[in-house]
């Protein structure tokens, strides 16, 4: 009698989770599959390679978007990455104190700051005095979304280091400071890299700030104080187009931009994949 | 309270009125005891009498934890560690520690376990860290075992083969003292009796401290024994003597099983 009721109670929970599972997987699902659908019959040698054509008659190609999102990319994790993973590190190890835990609430917040406050403050700074929309101002933007979801996570993740693994590394008379980067923030790793790629895939997507730091452009990068393109930009503008040209280059290039943050994620887990494999896991 | 009668310059390491605190919690009190060159001492006594806090003065670990603090003296080789200007990073490698549980760095294989100490304080020679490996993975009876699979990860070993690579790990780094906080107490019976034979071929090389609550095993491994109880020292003797006629009634009663 109880056991058939648990039985039933056991079936119940296991369908409703499943039932929860399949309603937060129809949307996702349901973008990728349009965005695929729509933008797949776009792709070709010359939309990769070329400018945009002209609006409404020739598609021509976002070459010049695509390099601009793989220089911003690049140039933010450049100073954001390694920003992003030291603060995390002194929240984690040496921000038990009142300093630490302002930083820690400040960092928080602006975790959550919207991005077109973040474009408006970097416009302000560097467009409007120097009459220049420039990469190096895009890349500003970024960094300032993307460092402090680094600092949050690698903090999170040195945090799930056990103790005694600091007691091995100091009773073997290593410094501290050695022992934090080659021990602890080594057994951290496979959680600092999530993060990092976390925050590289929000930044990859970020229209806003964009829009009024690098502005976008029809052409390939040329110096540090010109408009670039960026995917989301174009996306951006070509939906907004009225002629369905348009509105097919903007289907291109969102696959594009879906599938470069999916390669980074693909391409830099193997690239940092520790021969043992995830030290969570073993722990 | 017995002490043996040696001369003081025997001893390895000797404590002199040491006591301890974390906050506000005094865990060792007026403690004075000494380690006595290639002989191994155990320390017994009941959970939370100061055991393995004691052992943590030894080598300043004690002092990694907040709000932890000492006073009196840790005399190795008859100067004192808690001196003003020692460095406590130099201490740690002259006095190597193997843990309660079994901690090998988990992104690390065999190899680079082993070779932590050395790497991680500058040692870049292959020659001589390949040679360190080895020599510390013979003298914890390990080598045999994992030879064929220094590559392989530190944290894919046994249990007792994980708390052999620690002691490995502590022995790459040529201390002078091993200390051990309960190193047998995660571990099974014959992993156990391994971790003690090794025990007994250390201490020709080396200086043993070893914290258990398992009293035949002090009795089995030691050849002097302390016995500790809410953060003092009751009773320090050679083993035999202490287990078989122990002069404090404390002692006596804690040995046949009456508390603790």
């Amino acid at each position: 009698m109880t056991y058939t009721s648990r039985r039933i109670k056991d079936k119940l929970a296991y369908s409703l989770g499943l039932f929860c599972l399949a309603v937060a997987i129809v949307p996702l699902a349901s973008i990728l599959v349009e965005v695929v659908r729509n933008g797949i019959s776009t792709i070709s040698w010359q939309f990769l390679t070329s400018v945009p054509g002209v609006p409404g008659e020739t598609i021509g190609g976002i070459a010049p978007a695509i390099q601009g999102s793989l220089l911003l990319i690049g140039l933010t994790s450049l100073f954001g990455v390694p920003l992003g993973v030291l603060a995390g590190v002194y929240l984690a190890e040496f921000g038990d104190n009142k300093f630490g835990r302002s930083v820690r609430f400040l960092n928080d917040v602006l975790t959550e700051f919207p991005s077109i406050v973040v474009g408006v403050l970097i416009w302000v700074l560097l467009v409007v005095t120097t009459h220049e929309y420039s990469p190096i101002a895009g890349a500003a933007a970024l960094s300032i979304i993307m460092v402090p979801i680094v600092t949050r996570t690698t903090e999170e993740s040195i945090k799930t280091v056990p103790n005694s693994i600091r007691d091995a590394a100091m009773a073997l008379g290593i410094r501290r400071w050695r022992s934090t980067i080659s021990v602890v923030l080594n057994t951290a790793k496979s959680g600092v890299i999530t993060g990092v790629l976390l925050s590289i895939a929000r930044i990859s997507g970020e229209t806003a700030p964009l829009l009024l730091t690098i502005f976008g452009s029809n052409f390939f990068f040329s110096s540090w104080n010109q408009p670039i393109d960026a995917l989301p930009i174009r996306i951006y503008r070509d939906a907004f187009l009225p002629d369905s040209i348009s509105h097919q280059q903007a289907w291109g290039a969102a696959l594009i931009l879906i599938l470069i943050v999916l390669t980074l994620n693909v391409g830099v887990r193997v690239a940092t994949r520790g021969r043992y494999g995830s030290s969570r896991s073993r722990m | 309270m017995s002490a043996p009668n040696q001369p003081s310059e025997k001893y390895k390491v000797r404590t002199e009125k040491l006591n301890a605190w974390f906050g506000n919690n005094h865990v060792l009190k007026d403690i004075s005891i000494g380690f006595l060159t290639n002989d191994v001492t155990a320390i017994i006594g009941p959970s939370g009498c100061g055991k393995s806090t004691l052992i943590r003065c030894l080598n300043r670990m004690h002092e990694l934890v907040p709000g932890a603090r000492t006073r009196g003296s840790v005399l190795l080789d008859e100067s004192n560690i808690y001196g003003k200007g020692v460095d406590p990073v130099t201490v740690r490698r002259r006095v190597g520690m193997v843990f309660q549980k079994p901690n090998p760095f988990p992104t690390m294989s065999v190899y680079d376990n082993v070779a932590a100490g050395l790497k991680l304080n500058g040692v870049r020679d292959h020659a001589i860290l390949d040679k360190a490996v080895q020599r510390s993975l013979e003298q914890a009876f390990l080598w045999d075992e994992v030879k064929e699979e220094l590559d392989k990860s530190g944290s894919s070993l046994s249990g007792g083969q994980q708390q052999r690579l620690c002691i490995a790990r502590a022995l790459a780094v040529e201390p002078e003292i091993i200390l051990m906080d309960e190193p047998c107490s995660a571990l099974d019976p014959i992993a156990t009796a391994k971790i003690e034979e090794l025990i007994a071929s250390l201490k020709e090389q080396y200086t043993v401290g070893i914290v258990t609550h398992n009293m035949q095993q002090a009795a089995r491994v030691s050849d002097f024994t302390a016995f500790l109880y809410l953060g003092q020292l009751i009773e320090y003797g050679e083993t035999t003597s202490l287990f078989e006629n122990p002069t404090e009634q404390l002692t006596e009663r804690y040995l046949t099983g009456k508390f603790g």
